[in-house]
Formats: structure tokens, C-alpha cells, sequence
């Protein structure tokens, strides 16, 4: 019997610390596991007893590359919870602060992590000794994502004005010009970028998942909508208890969420287009088209190109809540504490983040419970390597390594988000 | 022939990633920084690693498992200059509110199989582990003290980070004061400069994200905020975030925790 095992002690180019293994017996995959080794840091825990009013900043530090999402998520959460809702200039600038994180967060993976693999390059950086003037143009792009961060949420990582209710301070609409400026740069430099990855050489794979995202009613969703799949499922967030489940799986001591009776499903871009490509901006649309898109793109070595159509529309929604933009009265709506449960879904920019809250009559938290994207994508990226990989095995081992690396990087995991992954103890395999 | 560039190495410990996506979100500044020091070992950003020693090494995260008491050592004994960025490893960061708690209580909140956790009981600064020759506060750290810090290591200077409260950074700011003017609780009289006093400036109170200046007065601020109307289990919370295991908000949130 010939074994042979393919790990990569430390992943590189993702956020967190994890490692992989693949174990083939006789050239077939017994087993693929992403491994991580992110220490656990209990925030569901230290939650407790804290202010509904705490979340927001507390959450963010879950993730300094998406604290708007636990952010939104949670302020939504809360919300509900409190039978507020917030709708008007208020809802739009939130929905601006999503872009600026989608810009930001989406053109660090495409240019900084994701598009090395695919040019042959360790890193950006060593990507730059040859192409200097591609990866200024990520950068910048990246720059003008924080910018729209820093603007609304005073900095870039980890943002301070945002609260449950609305904001401390509702920008002016002359300070929103600028930025106006800045994102129809940006938005140039998203339709090169989609053009570019667009030019890649993707390998010829797709795999059958079972898409999971929110669905605004008429616009691409990031902070709200029914959370759908392409099997049908179609239900509110408050609901998501009732159709998803996370378990602790032998072979690792993280835990995957699933679908109960059904398995393993997919977030993120793939899920977000499939589900939501008509909602898209015409320049989207017309970019995703121009890149061969089609209205499903199974294949995750192509999620760069759909990234870069997310990216193309946030610059143009962006553009669109500036025009439109009306200073709201008061930056904030009341709230009063009351007992409830809370619920939201939102969508960062890789994939759908779950919280829900229960709160006392003093508007405490007596219990939370938050689902990552990454521990719900888990699952599937595992089956990605257990499937690709087969076709792989007569690779050599540098090769084959790199190309099972860039299968878990298509899904830009986000391992410190992740809080309920741990330590795995390795199946050596025989 | 290439001139020797000092060698950089970037290290995570418990933490969000926020502080070396900070280096990263100098996108003005990073080509030039790259330029000028070899990044010989920052997995965020790049598959190639050069082994050390290190001549500058950035450490982020908080000390949580055995495994990386042992690990930071090693980190230690390979770097020449060892910089902790961001309040986890200046400070424990938010995952030191364990050490106010029960971790078998938190453990049982999360997870189902307790068995599988490796955890410590607490979550402690680097300082606490190995020598740190420069700390760099914030939650998170602000990218042009960040640039100030590895420009002055590459001049071989001392880097320019002022000691003073968050209080003299509002007065540079123009900003009206927040607790005197409308009210507002805020920990900026005994919080670290560094922010340029970004929440005032956005008519919120210091959170204390930067952790205790050099001189707090802390039992001072506490009478204040108690007239603001903060009782004593919202006191003992204020002073419990993001830097809750300082010794100067640690013991101040201590006296509220009666």
C-alpha cells in the first residue's frame, strides 16, 4: 500500500493561524482536514452580563480584517431583539460602511493573498518586484475601502461610531464628496481588476454545493434578507436555529455547521452571486458577464473573479448612497431596554455571520451565540480538497501541496473569526 | 551587489489579526517599508519564510496555551529587537476577561467537548513571558505610529510615541469636552495618547482602547463618571475591555468588584 501525506504546517495568506493534511491510500483521498490551531478566546462567553450596548465594540475584536460585519451583526441583532428598526439615511449609511468593508476586505484577498497563487508569487510583495503598477492599483482600490471605513467609523479597523440605533455621528454630505472623488477611481480600478483575474488559469473544476446567502428584495444583500439556498431552503434569520446546526466532528476538534439532515453548504461570493447575480448594478452585471461568469460559477478557483465583481459593485453602490445621501435628523433612534431575543444574518464579505442574543430587562446579555462564515464553510472546504485533490495526486509533492493551499485560500477562511474552531489533534492515517 | 537589509519578522499569538493588517493598511508606505527591510517571516502576507535570526521582530496576540509560552521564547531568543503591537500582547487583550473568570465556566459556554480544549487559565501580555524592548498600544494599533516605530528602529532612534492622556490629544483636536460639555462618561483623562482622539471627535466617550497612560488617576476619574451616574458594576466594566488586564484598569476595576 503506498500512503501519502501532503501537510502544510502553517498556511500562509490566510487570516489566522491553520495547516492542512491530506492522506491518499493507494492514489486515492482517505481524508482531508483543515487544521486549525487558533488558540480559543471565548467571546460568547465574556459576553454575558455585558450591555447590549458593548456588542458592537466587543464583537469587532473577534476580526481585525471584517469588524464591520460582527459589528452590523450585532447592532442588527440587537435591534430585533428591541423592536427597533432603523430605516431611512441611517440604514444607507450602514449599508456604505459594508461597502467600504467589502472593498477593502475582498481587495486584500484578490490582490494580496489570492493572486500570488495564480502568477507564481510567495506574496504581493515579491508580486511586485515584476508588477509593480498592478499591485499599487490593489492598494489603492484597498485604500479607497478604508477610507470609506475610516470617514463613517473613524478607523479602519475596529470602528467607533457606529451603535445600536444608528451612529455617535452622522457625516455631513460635503464630507461624503471627497470620497465620491476617490470611488470613481476605484471604481476604474475594479473593472481593470475584473478584467485581470478574469485572465487567470483556473483549473477546470466545479463542485456541486449547496449555496447559502441572504436576499434583499431587490438589492445585493449585506446587512439584511431572508437567508436562502439553491436547494430551497428560505426562511428568516430567526430561524437559522432551526435549520442549521453545529456539531463537534471526531476527526476534528473544531466544530462544522451544517445543514440539518442535509450536510455540508457553501457562503460567500460563489453563494452570494448564485443566489443574487440579478441584483446586481449594471456594470456588475455586465463585468460578471464579460468574465464568463454565467449566472452560477461552481468553480472556487473562480471566486477571485467574483470577489472582483463584488468589489466593482460596492464601489457603485458606494457611489450610489453618496449621491443619494440626505442627512438624517438625529444620528441615532432611541432604544429602551426589554427582555427578547434577537436575531440577525449578515453578509461579510466571505460569508453569511450568524448572532443571536438573549436580553435580560436591564438590557444585559444573558446569552450569545455567534456562527462565523468560516466554521460554517468548513464542511465544504474539506470536501474541495477530498474531491481535487484525487486528480492531483500524480503532481509533485511542492505542487501538489501549493495547489491543495490555494484550495483552501479560494475561500478566504478567516480563522480568528472562526471562535469555535480548536486545536486538532492529527489522525496520523497508518 | 544587494545592500544588507535589516530583516523583519511579523509573529501572532492570540489575537484578531488586526494589528498586523495594520501593516498591511499602509498602502502609501508599504512598497517603500518593503523596500527597505527584508520580510523574512510575515505569513499574513507571504508563502516564503527566511529562517532567523531576526533583527526586528513584531509580535501580536496575547499569550493563551502552553504551547505558545513555549513558542514566544523561541521568538525571543531568534529576534535582536522584539516590538509587541496592540493591546493583546501589550496587555493580554480581550481575551484576559478569563482571568477575571472561571476558564472552565467560559470553556463550557462555547464548546461541548472540554476535553479537547488546551487552554491556560489566563491571558497574558508578552512582557509577562519575555523581554519587550518597545510596546506599541492600541486596540488596534494606529498605522502611523506603527510607521513611526519601524522608521525609527531602521534610524537606530527611539520612537516617538507621547505618554500623555487622550485629554491633550482632544485639546490639539479643537474638541469640545465631552463629559464637561454634554455629560458623556469617558476614559480619556487616564487612557494613553495615540488615537488622536478619535471618539470624542465623534461625540463618543474614550473606551480606553489604548490602555492606562503613564500616570493614570484612576480612582479620581471613577468619582467623576460615578456623578455621570456609571454605578459600580458599570464602572468595574468600563475599565474591563480591550486592556482589562493593565494593572492600572485592573486594579481600578477591581475596586468595583465588591
Amino acid at each position: 500500500m503506498i500512503v501519502k501525506t501532503i501537510k502544510v504546517d502553517q498556511l500562509a495568506r490566510v487570516e489566522g493561524e491553520g495547516a492542512l493534511k491530506v492522506v491518499a491510500r493507494d492514489g486515492v483521498v482517505q481524508s482531508a482536514e483543515l487544521n486549525i490551531f487558533e488558540p480559543p478566546r471565548f467571546f460568547e462567553a465574556f459576553l454575558r452580563d455585558r450591555m447590549y450596548s458593548e456588542a458592537p465594540d466587543i464583537t469587532a475584536r473577534i476580526c481585525g480584517i471584517c469588524p464591520v460585519a460582527y459589528q452590523m451583526s450585532a447592532i442588527h441583532a440587537m435591534e430585533n431583539a428591541l423592536g427597533v428598526v432603523v430605516d431611512g439615511p441611517l440604514r444607507d449609511l450602514r449599508r456604505l460602511l459594508y461597502c467600504g468593508e467589502w472593498i477593502e476586505s475582498h481587495t486584500l484577498h484578490v490582490y494580496m493573498l489570492h493572486a500570488p497563487d495564480f502568477l507564481g508569487y510567495a506574496g504581493a510583495i515579491e508580486m511586485a518586484r515584476d508588477h509593480a503598477d498592478i499591485v499599487r492599483r490593489g492598494l489603492n482600490l484597498k485604500k479607497a475601502g478604508n477610507a470609506i471605513i475610516a470617514l463613517l467609523g473613524g478607523r479602519e479597523i475596529h470602528p467607533i461610531n457606529v451603535r445600536v440605533g444608528g451612529f455617535y455621528r452622522a457625516p455631513r454630505r460635503r464630507e461624503l464628496q471627497p470620497l465620491a472623488e476617490e470611488l470613481k477611481r476605484a471604481r476604474d480600478g475594479a473593472l481593470a481588476t475584473v478584467r485581470w483575474t478574469s485572465g487567470f488559469d483556473f483549473p477546470d473544476v466545479a463542485r456541486d454545493y449547496e449555496f447559502v446567502a441572504l436576499r434583499g428584495e431587490r438589492e445585493y444583500p449585506f446587512n439584511q434578507g431572508r437567508i436562502v439556498s439553491s436547494r430551497g431552503l428560505d426562511i428568516a434569520a430567526a430561524e437559522y436555529d432551526e435549520h442549521f446546526e453545529e456539531s463537534h466532528v471526531e476527526h476534528s476538534t473544531a466544530l462544522h455547521a451544517h445543514i440539518k439532515a442535509r450536510g455540508a453548504y457553501l457562503t460567500g461570493p460563489l453563494a452570494r452571486y448564485a443566489l443574487n447575480a440579478a441584483s446586481l448594478s449594471p456594470i456588475a452585471r455586465e463585468a460578471a458577464r464579460d468574465a464568463g461568469l454565467g449566472p452560477v460559477c461552481a468553480n472556487p478557483f473562480r471566486s477571485i473573479i467574483v470577489r472582483s465583481v463584488e468589489v466593482l459593485y460596492a464601489c457603485d453602490e458606494a457611489l450610489r448612497i453618496i449621491d443619494d445621501y440626505q442627512e438624517p435628523e438625529r444620528p441615532a433612534v432611541e432604544i429602551e431596554p426589554r427582555v427578547g431575543t434577537g436575531y440577525a444574518a449578515t453578509e461579510a464579505p466571505r460569508g453569511m455571520l450568524y448572532h443571536r442574543y438573549r436580553l435580560n430587562a436591564d438590557g444585559k446579555i444573558a446569552d450569545a451565540r455567534i456562527v462565523p462564515p468560516t466554521s460554517q464553510n468548513q464542511p465544504s472546504i474539506e470536501e474541495d480538497l477530498k474531491t481535487f485533490a484525487n486528480a492531483w495526486l500524480d503532481l509533485p509533492d511542492d505542487a501538489l501541496r501549493h495547489r491543495c493551499e490555494q484550495t483552501i485560500r479560494n475561500h478566504d477562511p478567516c480563522i480568528s473569526c472562526a471562535t469555535h474552531f480548536l486545536r486538532l489533534d492529527v489522525d496520523r492515517g497508518g | 551587489m544587494a545592500r544588507i537589509r535589516p530583516r523583519l519578522a511579523v509573529w501572532k499569538f492570540a489575537s484578531c489579526d488586526g494589528c498586523q493588517l495594520s501593516l498591511l493598511d499602509c498602502e502609501d508606505e508599504l512598497l517603500e517599508i518593503a523596500g527597505e527591510i527584508e520580510i523574512a517571516h510575515f505569513l499574513e502576507a507571504t508563502r516564503a519564510t527566511v529562517e532567523g535570526p531576526y533583527d526586528l521582530s513584531l509580535v501580536e496576540g496575547s499569550v493563551t496555551t502552553a504551547h505558545d509560552a513555549a513558542r514566544i521564547q523561541e521568538v525571543r531568543k531568534q529576534s535582536r529587537f522584539l516590538i509587541t503591537i496592540g493591546a493583546c500582547a501589550t496587555a493580554g487583550g480581550i481575551q484576559a476577561l478569563r482571568n477575571f473568570a472561571d476558564v472552565r465556566e467560559y470553556a463550557a459556554i462555547v464548546y461541548a467537548r472540554l476535553d479537547y480544549i488546551q487552554t491556560l487559565a489566563t491571558s497574558t501580555a508578552i512582557a509577562d513571558h519575555v523581554k519587550v524592548d518597545f510596546e506599541l498600544r492600541g486596540c488596534p494599533i494606529s498605522t502611523r505610529q506603527l510607521v513611526e516605530t519601524i522608521s525609527a528602529f531602521l534610524a537606530g532612534r527611539k520612537p516617538q510615541t507621547p505618554p500623555h492622556s487622550v485629554c491633550v490629544e482632544c485639546k490639539i483636536a479643537g474638541n469640545l469636552c465631552v463629559m464637561v460639555g454634554h455629560g458623556t462618561p469617558c476614559l480619556g483623562p487616564v487612557t494613553h495618547a495615540g488615537c488622536g482622539a478619535l471618539c470624542p471627535s465623534y461625540n463618543r466617550g474614550c473606551y480606553g482602547c489604548y490602555g492606562p497612560m503613564e500616570t493614570p488617576n484612576a480612582p479620581s476619574l471613577s468619582a467623576w463618571l460615578g456623578k455621570l451616574g456609571m454605578d459600580e458594576d458599570a464602572l468595574k466594566r468600563v475599565y474591563r475591555t480591550f486592556n482589562a488586564n493593565a494593572d492600572a484598569f485592573r486594579e481600578e476595576s477591581e475596586r468595583h468588584d465588591r
